[in-house]
């Protein structure tokens, strides 16, 4: 009971701190201070007090967008286990709610996006469209090659059953499906080198262009979603590349902030090191990363 | 080839009756025999009178002779286009419509340029199009047609702190068919306002015709009030002028390597750059006091002198930031992801950059040898020249790195310049200006060549003075530049040739 209160208080609390450390090391990288951990939160908090505009060609689509994007990835929060503690909710065949419900959040995302007419918005959406279709394959690699090695459909079982005995067993699977899994997550989290968060440019960008028509209210309610996915998935992440565990609850919780703060040090650094890539790139990196995924399957398999 | 084209050297002024007036014919026959034997149209314009207007053709000779030329024509309410047989001319003639009221016939694309009324008495071609008044982008546009082919229309405002234009692509799918360009949303008159010219004003407009490019314009104007008042720049003035040009270079052409890094998302060439233009900036305040050379040209001289503690402290700060701005750009070449950004894109043919006439840094990346520091040099250029640097890639990877290269030959003649100040005044008297006559003046500003016409009339003040940004040659440039090209690339293109739009708006 305390570990699913601890649970869902992190996953409300936790998310936009990622991206202020993102922040935070992207800045470092640039020489400069950059803006404080918390200004994510201001952000959302910002938004949140300020007044919505609502296009008079739109419909009710284009409200549900935002609303349906937060439930379906606080959903997915309430199924993914965060370090060695079990998900609140689990039973078998959760996977695959797992990955649909970000599926459908998209869609309502890429349908307000529609909704609009602007082609913008459009271009966003069919863009949004291509890369997940080509991301998700990987996803379901990992979770085959998962499954394989726990003898589970459910999340909770499969990923807190990897550990550095099985990453000793099965390393080289292991490490193929840490390298899919990333470019999917930064994919997934629309960052560079796949779409760039901070740009103002919207020919070029992917996830920003599709929700360029919110505002107030409903655009923080995107943005803390946002959050919430990168969240969501990067529990996934860690789960893969760090797995360690003291067996000690309290101290375990300590080591799953600790290493999810790693991974926004680590997307960071990714971020500041590399320039975006050309968007007729994108399929084919994504390609790579369904073969590192497919390999993996098929080592645990063989 | 100059079929008695008056022909002159940068800087200088003749009498207007020794300018060529040959019938039509001979004058267009010739424009055209000139161009086709590699003359350049740096300026081309009229002058509009009751019956239609003057033309007036001001070209450059291949480079080497640093000779110009003119010669003009009288028409009526219309006049044979050689826009598709020239496309350099194609926008001047659309300019001449719409400035003279006289009709390119046979011209393609007649369209307006800037919105902008008339500047003779009478209605303009377009003005019923949009019920009388002259709104921007309001026009019809090229359009394709067919499945999968989209409209994507972007601006005048934009998400970016930058100035309004619209543009129009053709898209099938993420593929940009066809981009048109509609500017005009910064028109403000001014070679409206520079007839009667000169008054104090005057100078100040010149500073502002494009913000960015004060020295650039600056020294174009008071060149044509030199040779028009017959007094010189003292070398001591000339040497300053030169330095603050460079100086104004190298802040544009580093704050444009930084937003090329930052619009791929590289963040720290993209940090380090906005804060070293800074730098840049804050030298050229050290000559006059202002980070964009408010003040500093004036006819006769400079506004300000430049004394030995400036010029040390000059030659110090260009030291560090030269440093900071190598290791910089170093990034820039080390980062794979980021040259696989640049290669291959917005790629833009010699032989269209050649046909269209681009100038400046846009024409040497396609290996055109085009700067008017070396063809035509004027001011201190005449004395200690630049090396042109060229490329031959084409793309936008060649446009960033000869931005860089320039830079670096930039700081060198900084470097030497403020060593060797000239001693001497600062500035001499300015002298009135001599009535009936015609003044060229053409510079190098950081975007590229820089021409003002000055055509004084009886008492001495200005019928006409014409002034063309180098804007004004290459957003065409930039149009072919994403033919076939991603749309997202639009941006990165966009900013590799990083136009002017109040200078083309005028």
């Amino acid at each position: 009971m305390t570990n699913s209160i601890i649970h869902i208080l992190l996953a409300l609390s936790m998310p936009p701190l990622l991206l202020g450390v993102i922040g935070k090391t992207k800045a470092a990288f640039a020489g400069r201070v950059g803006a404080p951990f918390l200004q994510p939160y201001y952000d959302i908090l910002r938004l949140l007090q300020k007044g919505t505009v609502f296009s008079t060609t739109t419909t009710w689509v284009f409200r549900a967008g935002p609303i349906v994007a937060l439930a379906t990835t606080a959903v997915a929060a309430l199924l993914v286990p965060f370090g060695a503690h079990p998900a609140p909710v689990s039973f078998d065949g959760d996977m695959i709610l797992y990955a649909y419900l970000f599926a459908l959040g998209r869609f309502f995302t890429m349908s307000a996006a529609l909704d609009t007419g602007s082609s913008f918005e459009g271009m966003g959406s069919a863009r949004e469209a291509t890369y997940s279709c080509l991301a998700e394959p990987t996803l379901f690699f990992a979770l085959i090659t998962l499954s394989r090695l726990s003898g589970s459909f459910s999340l909770s079982p499969m990923l807190v059953n990897i550990s550095l005995g099985v990453w000793l067993d099965t390393g080289a699977a292991l490490l193929l499906l840490v390298g899919g899994m990333f470019i999917v997550l930064l994919v997934e989290n629309c960052r560079i080198p796949f779409d760039d968060p901070n740009t103002h440019l919207e020919l070029t960008m992917i996830h920003e262009v599709m929700v360029l028509d919110h505002s107030g209210p409903a655009f923080g309610i995107i943005q803390y979603a946002a959050a919430l996915k990168l969240f969501v998935l990067g529990a996934f992440f860690v789960h893969l590349a760090l797995p360690y565990a003291t067996g000690n609850p309290l101290l375990d919780w300590g080591l799953f902030i600790i290493s999810m703060l790693e991974l926004a040090v680590v997307i960071g650094i990714v971020e500041s090191v590399m320039a975006r890539l050309r968007l007729i790139r994108i399929p084919q990196l994504l390609v790579a990363a369904t073969i590192l995924a497919a390999f993996s399957t098929l080592l645990v398999i063989r | 080839m100059s079929f008695g084209m008056k022909t002159f050297y940068n800087g200088t002024s003749f009498p207007r009756a020794d300018i060529p007036m040959p019938d039509n014919d001979t004058f267009f026959q010739g424009v055209l025999d000139s161009i086709t034997a590699g003359w350049r149209v740096c300026s081309y314009f009229g002058v509009p009178n009751a019956e239609g207007a003057t033309l007036y053709c001001i070209m450059s000779a291949r480079s080497g002779s640093g000779v110009l030329g003119v010669v003009a024509t009288t028409v009526g309410r219309s006049f044979p286009s050689l826009a598709a047989l020239c496309p350099q001319l194609h926008l001047f003639e659309r300019e001449i419509a719409e400035q003279c009221l006289t009709r390119p016939e046979g011209h393609a694309w007649l369209k307006p340029v800037r919105f902008q009324k008339p500047l003779c008495e009478g209605k303009g071609f377009w003005s019923a199009a949009d019920g009388g008044g002259l709104l921007p982008a309001v026009m019809d546009f090229y359009r394709v047609e067919g499945d999968e082919v989209h409209e994507v229309a972007v601006g005048p405002v934009h998400a970016g702190v930058i100035e309004p234009g619209h543009f129009r692509f053709q898209c099938h799918g993420e593929e940009v068919f066809h981009l048109e360009i509609a500017l005009g949303f910064q028109h403000r008159g001014i070679e409206r306002a520079l007839i009667g010219a000169p008054t104090p004003r005057t100078m100040h407009q010149m500073e502002t015709i494009a913000g960015d490019t004060t020295v650039g314009h600056g020294q174009a104007y008071c060149m044509n009030m030199e040779s028009l008042g017959g007094y010189f720049a003292s070398p001591r003035a000339e040497t300053v002028r030169g330095i603050a040009l460079e100086l104004e270079r190298l802040a544009n052409h580093t704050g444009d390597l930084g937003a090329l890094a930052g619009d791929v998302g590289y963040l720290p060439t993209a940090s380090f750059c906005g804060r070293i233009r800074g730098d840049f900036l804050n030298m050229t305040a050290l000559l006059c006091g202002s980070r964009f050379s408010r003040g500093l040209l004036r006819p006769g001289g400079i506004g300000y002198d430049c004394d030995a503690s400036i010029a040390d402290e000059l030659h110090k700060k260009l030291h560090s930031a030269r440093e900071d701005l190598t290791g910089a750009v170093k990034l820039l070449w080390d980062t794979p992801s980021v040259m696989a950004r640049l290669e291959d894109v917005g790629i833009v043919s010699e032989k269209d950059a050649r046909d269209i006439g681009l100038v400046g840094p846009a024409a040497r990346a396609c290996g055109l040898n085009r700067d008017v520091r070396c063809d035509h040099p004027f001011g201190i250029f005449r004395m200690s020249q630049i090396p042109v640097v060229t490329a031959t890639t084409c793309d936008v990877a060649a446009r960033t790195r000869l931005r860089w290269l320039e830079a670096e030959r930039s700081m060198d003649f900084i470097d030497e310049q403020v060593r060797h100040l000239p001693r001497g005044s600062y500035r001499n008297q300015p002298k009135e200006i001599v009535p009936d006559r015609c003044a060229v003046a053409l510079t190098e500003g950081w975007r590229g060549e820089i021409c003002h016409v000055a055509l004084t009339d009886d008492r001495g003040r200005f019928e006409r003075y014409k002034i063309v940004d180098p804007s004004f040659h290459n957003w065409n440039g930039l149009g072919l530049a994403l033919r076939n090209q991603q749309i997202s690339d639009f941006p990165l293109c966009n900013k590799s040739f990083n136009l002017s739009y109040c200078g083309f708006d005028l």
